[in-house]
């Protein structure tokens, strides 16, 4: 079959070979201006404390590679400890929130109660609440439970997150009913339903959920600065945030740390990136 | 609504499924919320009790001159960002939508500025753009520059700075909201469009955009209420201080301020929190209303 010839532009169109180079230039521009900075930083944290780093003329690649940039920073500040920290809080994130927004998620999709649509409303309500607006007051809370300065404090607050909640309800609303139907017919329970029967459709969803509750609990930082203050709880990025003036000026150094807070998010994404994109697709991230 | 679904549970299993979240959400979101109200009308400070002192927070707000800077600052800080982060996404996404070779790489990699923490970004840049960084150092060797650019001290470098930073980190992640509102464009409009004649940028403006407009409205809406909720890129950036002359301030940067150390004023730290409610309620409730108006 023939197409009508049409008009092309170069970048948008790029099916001609001048069209195809200039879609790539573009986007290994972008790619450049993107990973370059990352790019900069790790190859600073690989260069020797003899080598000049501040060169006039700015040179990527180290001339003599070397990982004693990590050793020194580790012996700064306890970076593994605040790694371990910070895994420990995002856990007990991922878990909280597959499981509590999974639950909650159910029942207000698929199990009629009086009340449902006041529940609902409750936790669209709260979507327009800045969560910068409630934190000193959500610190009080915390400190009310006796959970100040600890790492539980840290990761209570965001163990079931009301936009998880509502993500889990559109995904389950978008499985066939008809699938659950068979089962009650069956005599299955609602937990035997949500577990062999909804939980399988909405894979997708609760990937995205999880990858999303991992990198926003590695990467938090104003809420665990309050909370936390013993040296000895901080979490990798409060760490770090010390590290550049009050223990170290020396760029490589803080390098070391940046790119020890950077490499395990990036790896796991990349590992999980299609079921991120997946289940983006299937409309798992929307506002 | 079906009957047999209905029958198939007991009255209070929905409620068992949904008694976590919701015990989450009112400690968590709830409670703390209508806690900040009432605490912005007291003098409660960290380690003392207080008492009621009416409005009297709000009027010390209008004398505070931080507030000020941090409101100029703000709107600086939308004024850029909303527009560029509204229309370089999503050509962005246009770019990697197609399915070509490595567009799966393009798409990826472009997503990790923003699973970098913004502690872990704001050091990366803090390196880049020092009086010896690379910023500074090409530009020495091009010889545009004669002497350092004091990206990290000046008041406004520092702010176009952050200002830079926020938008390159926010580019993958509105990308990515686009690519799923592009996955709805109808393609047979685009091919109707191009066998009528249609120039790449005509359609661009007579199909794709009218196609997203729901999603473009949203995004601006987004950047505009995360404009006003900065904190970590400029408090990193700038040194923890707002910069050398302490300008560089957000409102969330005075509001963790005002909570911090011993003496922590919670009271006034919640007026500004109520403050920051009511200015990111704004674009909030324009957002609404266009849906509104989208649905009729």
């Amino acid at each position: 079959m023939r197409r009508p010839p049409r008009r092309r532009s170069a970048v948008f169109d790029s099916v001609t070979p001048l069209g195809l180079t200039a879609r790539y230039l573009t986007l290994l521009l972008v790619l450049a201006i993107t990973v370059g900075p990352m790019l900069w930083e790790l190859a600073t944290s690989l260069k020797s404390i003899a080598e000049d780093v501040y060169t006039a003329s700015p040179r990527l690649l180290p001339q003599h590679p070397t990982l004693g940039n990590y050793g020194r920073v580790a012996r700064l500040v306890p970076v593994g400890h605040f790694a371990l920290n910070s895994v420990l809080v995002a856990l007990a994130d991922v878990t909280g929130n597959l499981v509590g927004a999974t639950l909650a998620g159910y029942a207000l999709a698929r199990l009629p109660f009086r009340g449902r649509r006041l529940v609902v409303g409750l936790f669209l309500s709260t979507l327009v609440l800045p969560g910068e607006v409630t934190i000193i007051s959500q610190y009080q809370t915390v400190a009310k439970l006796g959970l100040g300065d600890s790492l539980l404090g840290v990761g209570l607050p965001g163990m079931i997150g009301a936009l998880n909640v509502l993500l889990m309800r559109n995904a389950f609303l978008a499985v066939p009913a008809e699938l659950e139907e068979a089962a009650v017919i069956d005599g299955a329970t609602v937990l035997q339903r949500l577990r062999f029967v909804a939980l399988p459709a909405v894979r997708g969803t609760l990937s995205v959920i999880a990858i999303l509750t991992f990198i926003g609990a590695w990467d938090d930082f104003l809420w665990p600065l309050l909370v936390l203050q013993s040296p000895g709880r901080l979490t990798l990025t409060v760490g770090l945030s010390y590290l550049r003036g009050a223990f170290s000026a020396d760029p490589r150094t803080v390098a070391a740390g940046a790119v020890i807070a950077l490499l395990p998010v990036l790896a796991l994404f990349v590992t999980l990136q299609r079921y991120f994109f997946r289940g983006v697709g299937e409309g798992a991230v929307k506002g | 609504m079906r009957p047999h679904l209905t029958r198939a549970h007991r009255r209070y299993t929905p409620w068992l499924l949904v008694a976590p979240a919701l015990l989450w959400l009112a400690v968590f979101s709830l409670w703390p919320a209508l806690n900040t109200a009432v605490l912005s009308f007291t003098n409660v400070h960290i380690l003392s009790g207080g008492r009621f002192t009416g409005l009297h927070n709000y009027a010390l707000m209008w004398q505070d001159p931080l507030l000020r800077d941090a409101i100029v600052n703000t709107l600086i800080f939308m004024a850029v960002c909303v527009p560029l982060l509204t229309v370089l996404p999503l050509l962005l996404a246009l770019l990697v939508q197609r399915t070509l070779p490595f567009m799966g790489f393009f798409r990826t990699v472009f997503y990790f500025p923003v699973i970098a923490s913004a502690v872990v970004v704001a050091l990366i840049w803090q390196w880049l753009l020092d009086d010896r960084g690379l910023v500074n150092g090409l530009g020495r060797q091009a010889g545009l520059l004669h002497h350092a650019v004091p990206f990290l001290t000046d008041r406004w470098l520092l702010l176009a700075s952050a200002i830079a930073l926020t938008v390159w980190k926010g580019l993958g992640y509105y990308m990515v909201l686009y690519l799923s509102a592009l996955g709805n464009v109808r393609r047979d409009l685009h091919e109707a469009a191009a066998v009528d004649g249609a120039g790449a940028v005509r359609r661009f403006r007579s199909v794709t955009v009218p196609g997203v407009r729901g999603t473009m409205a949203l995004v601006s809406v987004l950047i505009a209420v995360s404009s006003m909720r900065v904190f970590t890129e400029l408090y990193v950036l700038g040194g923890r201080t707002g910069g050398v002359g302490g300008q560089d301030v957000s409102l969330v940067m005075l509001i963790q301020q005002a909570a911090a150390g011993s003496d922590g004023r919670i009271g006034y730290a919640s007026a500004l929190s109520v403050l920051l409610f009511a200015l990111t309620a704004g674009p909030l409730l324009l957002l609404a209303r266009w849906n509104r108006r989208g649905e009729r």
